[in-house]
């Protein structure tokens, strides 16, 4: 049974791809493209070469860390679609911290990103106290605190941190993620030391959920509230605090933005995306560390070979945000994909 | 500037920004009443505009004239139900997390919509529609006095065909066999079932409806206000309407009332600085105000909000 249920984990998101792939290849036959000179350009575009690599890399970095903080809450059983909301309250800290406070590097950097951290956690925690005292979905309130965000952190900037060009001023070199050395090993691609920061938050992730009392209560909570309450688990807490830790992981995807690949913040006009990517890395991933790692790999890859795929396959870039889409439905779906095997492996009986 | 002409500037903004968010708020009772979460509104709306767009476009390519914007909105709503129709495949009969599937709609639609885009008109956007639904006054009403000024005047029509649709969504839920069996199926899904109602059926129409209303709404977003689809034209009006169908409290007339009153918001917002008493309320409380309601709303500040008990559980068959 349990090396069923492994082969399971892995068949889901491989099959999932794979279809994805397939329709979106048919989306392109049927569009007048030519649908493997387009994913031959896509592929080339992913890891054809050092600035290739490089680009991707750094696409993976906020995408690792938005994929951490949807899946951690899952594990409580917990819905963080805030992702976004509190990416942006991260970004706006890290970027406060970065421009306004003096100090060697060694510190400004650790300072910054905990700045973003606590700012997301803060902003996360809010759905996380409304849904253990008053029982408000999280979903709803989380997509509230999204818009909240957004045009609070516009506001702000524009009113206490405006640069010319809609932006902040750029952080102090001390306070910068950019690394001269990453970018000239991969031909001047805009890569940066965020990488190393999304890692150790992924193997934080593991730690925290599989080898501390704590992440056993939040799991306990995430299988089954009533049975954890009935074992002297305080569910209210728990929920609080996952909501906060996920933040947290969203804050610090924030500052990989402010840190590393803008250096500043922009008045947003929308959404990054980011942090709505961030469901789709989680969910292909299945909510581990490991697997989120791999599948922001495969996200942020694609993202990045979509430019490639347009210049020359002449394939919009949206293709690829309508095969991501397309993979989400499939793991979503994985009901029919489970019930299909056990027919199978029952040779055909009910 | 005396106190009947800032409600002269703001009350026909408030109904004009209004009338996509009813639409689609309506669209989000039909679903959520019958047991089905659709976060994917948002998706369905934005592919409502991008087909209302095109479907102008080629209605005045064709000589349909002032025509078009309806024969958009009749498109845009089968359109818009084709859509929802993968949601309620994978939310109803797969049993996938209808939360999920709704995220996975969004950006289906939003890919979707801008590669075609792309890929029909060779630019980021769609033409800009000559043919937009033009403001009228109505007839006799126009002339009641302070009201008719304030309600009946230089408005779109479409304004008032979303009210219209919002009392007729209330007496179908309210009134009619059908309207019962979606409320049964979306409060106790298997106490429906014993009854003999059909509630994969019934949840299919739901959502289907939910899918009509808000390719509707976008595509009178289009006509409207905006004139063209872009990557920027639906960004959180989708979401708004969920909002406001949450502060309705998942009631028709509800959801009409905090539409209006979001919509209201967002005029108050453009047209604030021209007021004398709101100028100084900085413009970000105005553009936030719709979402912290819904917050206090859902917290029980406002009111209690109550979901419809079996909504976001599949229902199956036989199971406890």
């Amino acid at each position: 049974m349990q090396n069923k249920n492994n082969k399971m984990k892995l068949l889901v998101p491989l099959v999932s791809v794979f279809f994805g792939l397939l329709i979106g290849g048919i989306i392109m036959l049927v569009s007048g493209y030519r649908p493997i000179e387009a994913y031959a350009a896509l592929f080339e575009g992913m890891v054809g070469g050092p600035y290739y690599i490089g680009e991707t890399v750094r696409q993976m970095s906020p995408l690792i860390l938005s994929g951490l903080a949807v899946a951690f809450a899952f594990r409580t059983g917990l819905f963080n679609i805030g992702v976004e909301g509190q990416l942006l309250v991260g970004w706006l800290a890290a970027v406060y911290v970065g421009v306004f406070v003096d100090a060697p590097a060694i510190v400004h950097i650790p300072l910054a990103i905990l700045a973003a951290g606590v700012a997301g956690a803060l902003w996360g925690a809010v759905p996380g106290i409304l849904k253990a005292r008053f029982k408000v979905h999280e979903v709803i309130t989380t997509i509230m605190m999204n818009y909240i965000a957004l045009y609070s952190t516009n506001e702000i900037i524009r009113n206490y941190m405006l640069a010319p060009g809609e932006r902040t001023e750029n952080v102090k070199e001390t306070a910068s993620l950019a690394s001269p050395f990453l970018q000239s090993i991969t031909e001047y691609s805009t890569l940066h030391y965020g990488i190393i920061v999304a890692l150790i938050a992924a193997v934080i992730m593991w730690f925290l959920l599989w080898r501390t009392t704590m992440g056993y209560e939040l799991r306990a909570v995430g299988f089954n509230q009533h049975a954890s309450q009935y074992a002297g688990i305080n569910v209210s807490k728990n929920i609080v605090l996952s909501m906060a830790i996920s933040g947290a992981f969203a804050g610090i995807a924030g500052s990989m933005e402010g840190l590393g690949t803008y250096q500043y913040m922009t008045i947003n006009a929308a959404f990054t995306g980011v942090g709505f990517d961030g469901i789709a890395v989680a969910l292909l991933g299945a909510n581990s560390a490991i697997g989120v790692v791999l599948a922001a790999a495969l996200f942020g890859g694609l993202k990045i070979g979509a430019l490639n795929m347009q210049s020359i396959a002449g394939v919009p870039t949206e293709l690829v945000g309508v095969v991501i889409a397309l993979i989400i439905f499939f793991v979503a779906c994985s009901y029919i994909v489970h019930w299909l095997m056990n027919r199978v492996s029952k040779g055909g009986k009910i | 500037m005396s106190f009947m002409d800032i409600l002269a500037l703001i009350v026909p903004a408030a109904i004009v920004s209004a009338a996509p968010l009813i639409f689609t708020a309506l669209g989000g009772v039909f679903s959520e009443r019958s047991g089905v979460v659709n976060i994917g509104l948002e998706g369905l709306m934005l592919f409502g505009a991008f087909t209302g767009a095109v479907t102008i476009y080629y209605g005045e390519q064709l000589g349909l004239g002032g025509a078009s914007p309806w024969v958009s909105f009749l498109v845009a709503m089968i359109v818009g139900a084709m859509l929802a129709s993968i949601h309620a495949l994978a939310s109803i009969t797969l049993k996938a997390d209808q939360v999920v599937s709704g995220v996975a709609l969004n950006f289906l639609a939003a890919g979707l919509a801008i590669f075609l885009t792309k890929k029909i008109f060779n630019a980021g956007q769609t033409p800009v529609i000559s043919q937009r639904i033009s403001k009228s006054d109505i007839p006799f009403l126009s002339d009641i006095p302070l009201l008719g000024k304030l309600f009946f005047s230089n408005a779109y029509l479409t304004s008032y065909v979303a009210v219209f649709v919002a009392v007729i969504v209330w007496y179908v839920l309210y009134k009619t066999p059908f309207g019962l069996r979606l409320r049964s199926v979306g409060e106790h899904p298997m106490a429906a079932d014993t009854m003999g109602i059909n509630v994969p059926k019934i949840r299919y129409i739901g959502v289907l409806l939910s899918g009509a209303l808000a390719g509707l709404g976008g595509a009178v977003y289009v006509a409207s206000i905006s004139g063209n689809f872009t990557h920027s034209t639906i960004t959180g009006q989708g979401f708004m309407a969920l909002a406001a169908m949450i502060f309705g409290k998942w009631h028709p007339l509800g959801a009409l009332g905090a539409a209006l009153f979001f919509g209201l918001a967002q005029a108050i917002s453009i047209s604030g600085s021209h007021i004398p008493f709101l100028q100084d309320i900085p413009k970000v409380f105005l553009l936030i105000a719709p979402y912290v309601l819904t917050i206090l709303a859902l917290a029980g500040l406002v009111g209690r909000a109550d979901a419809p008990k079996a909504l976001g559980t599949p229902y199956e068959k036989g199971k406890r």
